[in-house]
């Protein structure tokens, strides 16, 4: 098959064109069809995926399963997968059905919520496969709408507000990414990210309005794109649309959230950022890794004085993309591997913890940490679940969080030894904040009045957990899994990007001697 | 004189059949008559746009230059005629259902016609001129076409007087440069101008031609008369306002910048571009606070004039193609968005405030994603059209060097999609209980045009069914 990977994109587009067209009525029977329809093409979606997974070849550090034809306005639709893209479409493939069996007690228009999910997952696995610029942008921005639509639509009470700013936020951001990428198309004559990858943009230094840009075009290409990825992903200080939307999100809304869209940042960084921008990068690092710095420790901070357990959760993801940003821009074979890892396994953490808050919401209605307290007594299984994600959260040695925080800190600690000192100091402070809820809400006596009624998880419930403790335990004794796939495109990664830079660096040294 | 004659067959045609249509309709039944004629001058443009789409590949010009006829003025004249059909028969149903159906506007609208293929064809200053007014003072008559409505009467009105005033702006300038390059022909003036930079009387001239022209495609600082007569004018003839006559002032403003001043594109390109980034911004701020439609579309149409005037800023080849498509996905999201608002009613009533689309799409969910989509694509967001159209100026402007204005237009797309938004907001989110549903609408054109326009938005992602190469063509064939 060699168009493998549109068959897998487009599997829940297609989905969703069918519940749009021939699904009529909004009756039980309806919903329950159109839930039904969902985790099967969602699944359907995982199972085809594997066959990505079989098909790929670790070994080899160039793009796989590429297809290519002509599109319009002289772009062209190329598809194309490696080390660091593919186990991001494996994340989202398998997170998807996990998500739409979450999704079972949506109760109000149930046809258009799933709808919106299975063309958010489309335009999710289009992002990590294009490698058109145009293209990518397109999935990229496409995946606005869905979402926008489903924090409005199905979200809480403050939901409106929510969903605005989550739009206006990434569109400003997109926007200026996308002015940069015309650019490219200018500079480069082309929009082919391969290609891309090899040209050189030019970096000597000029200055605008009297003020000096060093490293020239590549660091305002830089800058443009770091406008939208630090929005995406969120790095501090524009991560403030991420609590308000996680917040009002729906649960499934929350956990596509973090597990996938706030992937795409990272997953920009590594395929743009760095290899295309080797100069503007390196110019800006140092202000990267002290912006990751400052998240980790000040959203950690942020993070012990929440109220409601979603922005809890949120802030602690943004703590933990920090770790990312700061594993990327070290830019070293373990900071990278660290940052990849770390991604795959916030992916199923943090869709696990917002599954946990999902389960208590779905019965009492709220997400006030006050609201709750002594779980423990009434359930016991939902507590062993969500001591096991706070601890991975934390991460505990034996889990998944572990190896990806220990990986990026050990990358950064040989690049600048005072931010991992900071950086570090960020594991404890999650400790602190992680514990501190899984205290207030689990532990101690049942005292409240509402919650004398409540009752453990169901089968269904279970049952969506364990994939995901499953995976959790798996990469987190045994990381060699993942590293042994992403390991050789990362190698060539790093080489390709210390080369860019000390090529670079001679042609500097060449034009000054002369 | 045989060669000129068949040169502007088309022409003459529409103009033979809107007179005998009048006499006609004169002598006989009058207002009876005016649904046959709508239909029938939909047929004569379809038939006419089919005529000049297929027909003749070279160049000719006419009348000792006065008017040519090439690729460009074909490909704006396609656009024009198509979308003025669409236009006419959308407006049928609102029209007879308000007893408003006179004969006289599908014959006004084929006269206006008339003279917007007349300024797409423009090759001399009197023939730009003839074709303008021709254009306006039919536009200024169906404007006001509601005697009975003071707001219909005001709009008409405003129109008038400030479309007067921008004539005499634009016929003084075009006295100027008569005075300074000794011709009205642009072929003249492009050799009484020469390269580089212009002589200050023909500077001079061309500010006030710019002027003029910037007040018809409703550029800022020359756009206050849109919202009023956008909201003023019957719906119907509203959007016929924002679609044909839009697309003949863009391109006959193409067609004078670089048929009569293409040597001096630096003198006028800086201009445009300030109109450009003024219109985007004055767009986008102003629709924010609106809450009727159709002042909220009058300013979207100044927002988008905006874009589309970074093509023709660029003063490239690639500019005038990315222009060129912008107008045409442009009017077709406009021909969709308006279908949607004709059909707007309360108790068959027209409505235009968008807080009467609270929770629209529980009511009518077809339609509303369809609108949906269109909003996004004004919007400029992928994967609708509407990017793409966006993404082609860019790319014009970059490739001119212009990339302050681009990232002005990225900001300003930004700004400007909150109030698209606002729209979605009330259809999809909206509040349960102050649920004011509109009826139901049971008029087959309108669902057609909404949702043919919605699914071309969609579609035209994987294949723009030749209109890129046929903008690329009638690109080359304007600048030389």
């Amino acid at each position: 098959m060699d168009n493998l990977l549109s068959i897998v994109t487009f599997i829940p587009a297609v989905a969703a064109l069918i519940l749009a067209l021939f699904l009529r009525g909004d009756d039980e029977a309806a919903k329950r069809n159109a839930k039904w329809v969902a985790l099967l093409a969602t699944s359907i979606t995982f199972l085809v995926s594997l066959f990505i997974l079989s098909g790929f070849d670790a070994s080899d550090t160039g793009f796989q399963m590429v297809e290519e034809r002509p599109w319009l306005m002289g772009l062209t639709y190329k598809m194309g997968v490696d080390g660091i893209s593919i186990l991001f479409v494996m994340l989202t493939t398998f997170m998807m059905p996990l998500t739409i069996a979450a999704s079972w007690s949506v109760d109000t228009r149930v046809k258009e919520y799933m709808i919106a999910f299975l063309l958010l997952e489309t335009l999710m696995l289009g992002v990590f496969m294009a490698l058109d610029l145009v293209l990518f942008y397109l999935f990229f921005e496409a995946g606005l709408i869905p979402m926008f639509l489903i924090i409005g639509i199905w979200g809480g009470a403050n939901r409106i507000y929510a969903s605005f700013k989550f739009f206006l936020y990434t569109f400003l951001g997109s926007v200026l990414m996308l002015v940069a990428m015309v650019a490219m198309y200018a500079q480069a004559d082309s929009t082919d990210i391969p290609t891309l990858m090899n040209h050189s943009f030019d970096f000597t230094t000029f200055s605008i309005l009297g003020v000096q840009v060093v490293g020239g075009l590549q660091t305002l290409l830089f800058l443009a794109f770091f406008a939208s990825f630090a929005v995406k992903m969120p790095m501090w200080p524009v991560h403030t649309w991420l609590p308000d939307a996680h917040v009002q999100a729906p649960t499934a809304g929350s956990v596509v959230l973090a597990a996938i869209l706030l992937k795409m940042g990272g997953y920009g960084f590594l395929r743009f950022s760095l290899p295309m921008f080797p100069v503007g990068a390196d110019v800006l690092t140092p202000l990267v890794l002290w912006m990751s710095v400052i998240a980790i420790v000040y959203t950690s901070l942020v993070a012990m004085v929440q109220e409601d357990m979603k922005k809890l959760i949120a802030y602690s993801s943004v703590a933990h993309m920090g770790y990312v940003t700061m594993g990327i821009f070290a830019a070293n074979q373990q900071g990278v591997d660290g940052a990849i890892f770390q991604m795959i396994s916030h992916g199923f953490i943090s869709g696990a913890l917002f599954l946990c808050v999902g389960v208590i919401y779905d019965r009492m209605h709220t997400r006030e940490i006050d609201a709750y307290g002594g779980l423990v007594n009434r359930m016991p299984a939902y507590a062993l679940i969500f001591m096991f994600f706070t601890m991975a959260n934390v991460g505990l040695p034996g889990t998944s969080g572990f190896v990806g925080e220990f990986l990026t800190l050990m990358g950064i600690f040989k690049v600048n030894t005072w931010v991992a000192v900071v950086a570090t100091s960020g594991v404890i402070f999650s400790a602190a904040y992680a514990l501190w809820l899984y205290r207030r809400v689990v532990m101690g006596d049942l005292i409240k009045e509402s919650l004398k009624t409540i009752g453990d998880m169901t089968s269904r419930e279970k049952a969506i957990f364990a994939p995901l403790v499953f995976m959790t335990i798996l990469l987190g004794v045994y990381p060699s899994l993942v590293t042994d796939i992403i390991g050789p495109s990362v190698e060539a990664f790093v080489h390709n990007y210390e080369t860019a830079l000390h090529d670079a660096g001679s042609a500097a040294a060449t034009a000054q001697s002369h | 004189m045989q060669a000129d004659l068949n040169t502007i067959l088309p022409e003459i045609l529409i103009a033979l059949y809107a007179m005998l249509a009048l006499v006609a309709a004169v002598y006989t039944g009058k207002d009876k008559l005016a649904a046959p004629i709508t239909y029938l001058t939909a047929a004569v443009f379809l038939g006419m746009s089919a005529y000049i789409g297929l027909n003749g590949s070279d160049a000719t010009a006419a009348f000792g230059g006065m008017f040519q006829d090439d690729a460009f003025a074909r490909f704006a004249k396609v656009m024009i005629l198509v979308s003025a059909a669409a236009v006419l028969v959308m407006g049928m149903g609102y029209l007879e259902s308000r007893n408003m159906m006179k004969f006289e506007y599908p014959i006004l609208v084929a006269l206006s016609v008339v003279g917007m293929m007349f300024m797409v064809s423009a090759g001399d200053l009197m023939a730009l001129y003839m074709g303008l007014e021709l254009q306006s003072l039919a536009l200024y008559v169906i404007a006001a076409m509601r005697r009975d409505s003071v707001r219909s009467t005001e709009a008409g009105l405003k129109y008038f007087v400030l479309g007067a005033l921008s004539s005499g702006l634009l016929l003084y300038g075009a006295s100027l440069v008569y005075g300074y390059a000794g011709t009205t022909l642009f072929s003249g003036i492009i050799a009484a101008a020469g390269e580089g930079l212009a002589p200050i009387g023909l500077l001079f001239g061309l500010v006030f031609v710019m002027a003029g022209l910037a007040f018809k495609v409703s550029a800022v600082p020359f756009h206050m008369w849109t919202p009023d007569v956008y909201e003023g004018s019957p719906t119907p003839v509203t959007a016929f306002f924002a679609t044909a006559p839009k697309v003949a002032a863009m391109a006959l403003f193409a067609r004078v910048l670089h048929d009569a001043f293409g040597g001096v594109s630096a003198d006028w390109s800086q201009v445009l571009a300030l109109l450009s980034m003024l219109s985007m911004f004055l767009g986008a701020i102003a629709a924010i606070g609106q809450t009727n439609i159709k002042r909220l579309m009058a300013y979207s149409s100044i927002a988008h004039m905006g874009y589309a005037l970074i093509g023709v800023a660029a003063g490239t080849a690639l500019g005038v193609e990315a222009m060129l498509t912008y107008m045409a996905i442009y009017v077709t999201m406009n021909i969709g968005t308006f279908a949607f608002i004709l059909s707007m009613e309360r108790d068959g009533l027209p409505v235009t405030d968008i807080s009467a689309l609270n929770l629209y799409s529980k009511a009518e969910p077809g339609k509303a994603l369809a609108l949906l989509v269109l909003l996004f694509s004004l919007a400029g967001v992928p994967p609708m059209l509407g990017f793409f159209a966006k993404l082609g100026v860019w790319r014009a402007g970059v490739d001119a060097g212009l990339y302050w204005l681009v990232v002005a237009s990225a900001v300003a797309s930004a700004i400007g999609a909150f109030y698209y938004l606002r729209i979605v907001y009330y259809m999809y989110f909206g509040e349960e209980d102050a649920g004011s549903t509109l009826d139901k609408s049971r008029s087959p054109v309108l669902w057609i045009m909404l949702m043919g326009s919605a699914a071309l938005m969609l579609i035209g992602v994987i294949s723009l069914f030749g209109i890129d190469s046929a903008a690329a063509q009638a690109a080359a064939a304007l600048v030389n």
